[in-house]
């Protein structure tokens, strides 16, 4: 079997927002994926926000970061349906990319619905693929729910997180259909990133 | 004033451990010379996780996506006429590790124009935009895992990470293959470029696996009287076993 060299890993850079994310940033090129992963209007019942932000070693909050999410839908499928353009032609697609440079305190806020565990051993989960300037490789995280403490008991990989670091991975619950997950790069509260 | 020459890369594992375990060929996550690193990289080791959660499979985009012009750089923002600069043509296949060709897979790029001047409202650099040219660009790779872009070919541009430090030229790409440990952000460089030994970002990839960020000159595929064109591969993570579809 052949084995061909990987192709190193760069860094996002300051200015991808005009090819990536061009649309939230107001240039003139449409964008594939934005901070809306359902259909709102045909999930209006079910509506959750998941609000955030990234902070660096100082504890400034980050500017120019890109957050994609991927998830599975209520019942725990994820959606294998291509993407289409213009949006919202799929009522749930589960992918969402943000960056965080238009609002004034660097928030990204995603709407989307609550996941359904993918396995027994799961509990229900957002991956979080974040690329920053100053971060040379991909950086993969999860986002759990802290309403899910049941759950949460059962999943094998929160599970294998040292319980002193667990808590970066859970996004609390700050008032009804509102999640709040930050993402730290350094310090105390260092957010867990998985080797892939 | 001499310039500012970035101190070679340490190995990417320690010394003394088994020399035939294959280096990675990623960056660390820790660059110093690359200043933004420092208060922005993790400093916990990542954490192992099963090959179930590699394998999981990416949003996959459909035609729809694609605009008639989204993969020619050099007609999808054009106001008043043609982008100024050398028309070059970005060519080349994304693959897995195992020489799998990957078909449909989303490639995105964007860059700085002909001045070296990005069209990013943050950027300060004094040099001329062109309303002629947005600089960025994307596509599906076909059933061959083949991709082609029309472009112009990016100048240099500084940057304030030290004194005098310019970017060689580049263009910035982004894949997501289908597993979601295929999800590649990358830069291409040119062949031959000067600043390569002063750049701290291209100097961060372990010396052996540089050269695989330069793309090639292909004279087979430039196009007579149009444009000379490069040939880029980008080889994602095999699999390393048969996931269960």
């Amino acid at each position: 079997m052949t084995t061909l060299p990987i192709t190193p890993s760069q860094t996002v850079g300051p200015f991808f927002a005009y090819g990536l994310t061009a649309h939230q940033y107001g240039y003139d090129f449409n964008s594939l994926a934005e901070g809306e992963l359902v259909d709102p209007i045909a999930h209006s019942a079910e509506l959750i926000y998941v609000s955030g932000q990234i902070f660096d070693g100082n504890g400034q909050p980050v500017s120019d970061a890109m957050i994609e999410c991927w998830q599975a839908d209520t019942q725990g499928q994820y959606s294998t349906k291509p993407i289409a353009y213009p949006p919202h032609q799929a009522s749930f697609t589960g992918f969402g990319r943000l960056g965080t440079g238009t609002t004034r305190t660097n928030q990204f806020t995603f709407t989307t619905v609550k996941p359904g565990s993918t396995a027994t051993d799961s509990a229900p989960h957002i991956n979080v693929i974040l690329f920053l300037r100053g971060s040379l490789r991909t950086l993969y995280t999860r986002l759990y729910f802290s309403d899910e403490p049941k759950a949460n008991n059962q999943d094998a990989l929160l599970h294998s997180v040292d319980a002193e670091r667990r808590h970066t991975l859970i996004a609390k619950k700050s008032r009804e259909g509102h999640y709040q997950f930050d993402i730290h790069l350094q310090g105390s509260d260092e957010t867990v990133f998985f080797d892939l | 004033m001499e310039p500012n020459i970035v101190e070679p890369d340490k190995p990417a594992t320690a010394s003394g451990l088994d020399q035939s375990v294959p280096l990675s060929n990623h960056p660390l996550h820790l660059s110093p010379a690359y200043k933004s690193t420092i208060l922005r990289s993790p400093t916990r080791p990542l954490m192992l996780v099963p090959d179930q959660m590699k394998n999981l499979r990416m949003p996959v985009f459909g035609d729809s996506c694609m605009g008639p012009l989204d993969n020619d750089l050099t007609k999808n923002a054009r106001k008043n006429g043609e982008p100024i600069g050398e028309r070059i043509k970005v060519a080349g296949r994304v693959l897995d590790a195992s020489g799998r060709p990957l078909p449909n897979v989303l490639v995105e790029i964007w860059q700085a124009n002909a001045a070296g001047r990005y069209i990013h409202k943050a950027e300060i650099h004094d040099a001329p935009l062109d309303p002629n040219f947005l600089g960025a660009g994307r596509l599906l790779t076909d059933t061959e895992g083949r991709y082609s872009f029309y472009t112009i070919k990016p100048g240099a541009y500084p940057w304030g990470n030290h004194y005098n430090a310019w970017r060689p030229n580049h263009i910035h790409f982004s894949v997501i293959g289908p597993h979601l440990d295929q999800r590649l952000i990358t830069q291409m460089y040119f062949p031959g470029d000067p600043l390569f030994a002063y750049d701290p970002i291209f100097q961060s990839v372990p010396k052996h696996a540089r050269e695989l960020l330069i793309a090639r000159f292909s004279m087979n595929w430039t196009e007579p009287e149009f444009a000379l064109a490069y040939e880029f591969n980008i080889v994602l993570n095999g699999r390393n076993q048969t996931p269960f579809e």
